[in-house]
């Protein structure tokens, strides 16, 4: 996460010192990504030394407060207008524990699917149930709720993908039984084919 | 407290002989007042089967359905219509609605049967039509409306009144997100206010919000998100 960008894009409102500038922070996307101040101090002291902030006095209570550059400025809207890459994902834990899971044997992948799904079902549990609770109304309670939103998407999104693996994994299943065990047997069945048990009698 | 859906190790059996399908073995549900669930499976998991047996308009092949205590399977055809109209709502996968009735008459036709007058029974209809966002369709026949709109009346017909159980099977299947949304939180509140609630979905958003998510395949439970037991016997309190 771009904590620079994030300091110069909260800086555009005006000064503001350490401390205020992780409470705007954390108005905006809860405790998404926690911020400590430890962070948000040496964030700004970089951003001093390359010319994209500067002092700018203390408050009544004796706050080292900090503004915008004309140069923040320009970076800051460098920023807005440039499109987060997307070219190099970022490494995702799931889908190598899958590509891996489906090639090794004695894993069962249809119980890491599942145990994954009610996992992330979880999670979007939590999430639709912080934006029932947030009532708020205002700019930073939009941005929050856009964040919610962003988690549910990405959880709503995970999801859908590792039904479509268990589908994909069923199928290619199918095939493999079909392609081994037919011996003069015609074509494999169709989408709606169970296996045949003889086992229940309930 | 009395569970208002208590399923007991329910199995469904159709056709025979070379036709025959397990479409449930041996699925046990409780939901309590206030509880929301959600049912996921892929198709043919046996997720309407399961639905219209806890409706009472399907019979097991064996197992026990109750629903406020009463056992469907003690009943007299009559008597299972009626607890069918009063206590339970019914959204069907495919709508449902009598063509010949418009959207308020759909929704007033459960209670009128019941008995209720007329006039009160349009009103709580047209009530109901106006929390899914349809009042002013009230006079219109299904034919004559878009799928989402046939579905919204589908729903105010479930939840119309006090049912103490409202089952919905994919209410949301014909409608946008920002209408499925409103839906979800239509049912939210019912259950919010004592109401059980089961509600089939594949969509994993609306699954959210459940206070618990079972997963149906082939027939069988085999995972359920857990809920935090303590925390719904503690709602159940507070009512
Ligand atoms: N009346 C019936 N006669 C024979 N088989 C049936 C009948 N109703 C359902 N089945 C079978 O029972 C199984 C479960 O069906 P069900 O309709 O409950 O699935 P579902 O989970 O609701 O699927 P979908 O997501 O497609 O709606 C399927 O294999 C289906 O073919
Ligand atoms: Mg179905």
């Amino acid at each position: 996460m771009s904590v620079r960008q994030a300091m110069l894009a909260l800086l555009e409102q005006g000064p503001m010192y350490g401390y205020q500038l992780r409470a705007e922070f954390e108005d905006r996307t809860g405790s998404t990504w926690p911020l400590n101040v430890g962070q948000v101090y040496t964030t700004l002291s970089r951003l001093e030394r390359d010319g994209l902030v500067e002092a700018a006095g203390t408050d009544e209570e004796g706050h080292a407060l900090y503004r915008l550059t004309e140069q923040g400025r320009t970076e800051l809207s460098a920023w807005f207008s440039t499109p987060v890459r997307r070219t190099q994902p970022p490494r995702d834990e799931l889908a190598i524990k899958l590509a891996l899971a489906v090639t090794i044997t004695g894993v069962d992948v249809p119980a890491v699917i599942q145990a994954q799904r009610s996992a992330t079902l979880r999670a979007l549990q939590d999430y639709t149930r912080l934006k029932q609770g947030s009532r708020e109304e205002g700019p930073p309670a939009l941005a929050w709720s856009l964040v919610l939103d962003s988690l549910v998407f990405a959880a709503e999104a995970e999801i859908r993908w590792l039904d479509h693996c268990e589908a994909r994994l069923a199928r290619s299943a199918r095939e493999h039984a079909a392609s081994g065990a037919a011996t003069g047997q015609g074509p494999a069945a169709g989408r709606h084919a169970r296996p045949v048990t003889g086992g229940e009698r309930r | 407290m009395t569970a208002v859906l208590d399923i007991r190790d329910l199995t469904r059996v159709h056709g025979a002989g070379a036709a025959r399908v397990v479409a449930l073995r041996g699925v046990s549900l409780t939901v309590a007042a206030g509880e929301l669930v959600a049912v996921m499976g892929p198709s043919g998991s046996g997720k309407s089967t399961l639905l219209t047996i806890a409706g009472g308009l399907d019979s097991p092949t064996s197992g026990t359905v109750s629903v406020e205590g009463t056992d469907l399977g003690s009943l007299s055809r009559s008597a299972l219509s009626a607890l069918r109209r009063r206590s339970v709502g019914y959204v069907f996968q495919d709508f449902n609605l009598v063509p010949a009735l418009t959207a308020a008459e759909n929704v007033a036709l459960p209670r009128e049967l019941d008995g209720e007058r007329p006039s009160r029974a349009r009103a709580a209809a047209v009530a109901a039509l106006e929390e899914v966002g349809i009042a002013d369709l009230a006079d219109r026949f299904p034919d004559d409306m878009s799928g989402g709109q046939q579905q919204r009346v589908a729903i105010a017909r479930a939840v119309v009144g006090q049912r103490r159980l409202v089952l919905a099977d994919e209410p949301t299947g014909a409608l946008d997100t920002e209408t499925g949304e409103q839906v979800l939180a239509l049912l939210r509140g019912r259950c919010d206010a004592g109401t059980g609630g089961v509600l089939v979905t594949h969509e994993a958003r609306h699954a959210a919000w459940a206070d618990r998510v079972v997963f149906l395949r082939d027939g069988v439970v085999v995972d359920e998100t857990r809920s935090d037991a303590a925390e719904v016997l503690l709602d159940a309190r507070k009512r």
